[in-house]
């Protein structure tokens, strides 16, 4: 067949911190709950722990659906086997800032930094490459990271 | 990403956000090589905030590695071939 164009549906990568501070898990099941509805395909990439606090919570997988270990999605995007078109990396510790600024680099995705916790001013002004930073001091209350991610609303970008 | 537990590895310094262990290595070591994120030394892609110093230290390698719930680790590694390859990159 000639002519036609199949489109790919637009995807999206979350990039779990540690998930010590209680929000991410909040925030990352509302980000993937409005992606989907927004009709762009959500994968969690995070450590065992930040991937089983979600997956457990979602069982059936009305939410969540790829789920991978970080360490695997950061060697398939520098590798070129695999990219996305947004990605959102949650910080609340410098490691955040260190994953940020790798997808950054390696990824040709607009990025996202959504950051939080007790230091989050500290960390916002360690942004100096190419993001997009939703930020907000939450640690147990996810209301104002909430309302500033609906600010932006990325899945509407 | 390679698997770290796999080497035999000496911890330099731990617990340090990565821009400390970059300056660390640079104070420290005097030949290093910038790299950008997903380079790989060894079988590992390193990451952080590019440019990521790597230190040479006569048959060491020393490499920030990052975890998120420990922050940065430098580690040095013995292996005369790594050095070897990394030496050949021009600064």
């Amino acid at each position: 067949m000639t002519g036609e164009s199949t489109t790919q549906p637009a995807t999206a990568l979350l990039v779990l911190g540690c998930p010590q501070v209680p929000v991410q898990t909040s925030i990352a099941l509302y980000l993937i709950n409005r992606l989907k509805k927004a009709g762009i395909v959500p994968t969690v990439a995070g450590n065992k722990a930040a991937n089983t606090l979600l997956v457990v919570a979602d069982p059936d997988r009305h939410y969540l659906g790829e789920v991978m270990d970080l360490d695997r999605a950061i060697v398939m995007i520098t590798e070129k086997k695999r990219d996305f078109d947004r990605c959102f990396v949650f910080i609340h510790n410098d490691a955040g800032v260190t994953y940020a600024g790798t997808m950054s680099a390696i990824s040709k995705a607009k990025i996202y930094t959504i950051i939080y916790g007790e230091h989050y001013e500290e960390l916002l002004k360690q942004m100096d490459f190419p993001c997009t930073p939703i930020a907000a001091k939450a640690v147990h209350n996810p209301l104002p990271l909430k309302k500033a991610l609906d600010e932006v609303a990325p899945w509407a970008a | 990403m390679g698997c770290v537990e796999s080497m035999n590895y000496e911890i330099v310094l731990r617990d340090a956000t990565f821009k400390e262990s970059r300056d660390f290595i640079k104070k420290t070591y005097a030949e290093f090589r910038d790299v950008e994120p997903g380079f790989k030394v060894f079988d590992v892609h390193v990451i952080g905030l590019p440019p990521i110093a790597i230190g040479l230290d006569g048959d060491f390698v020393i490499f920030p590695y990052t975890k998120p719930c420990h922050g940065t680790f430098l580690l040095r590694v013995e292996d005369k071939e790594e050095v070897a390859r990394l030496r050949a990159i021009k600064k």
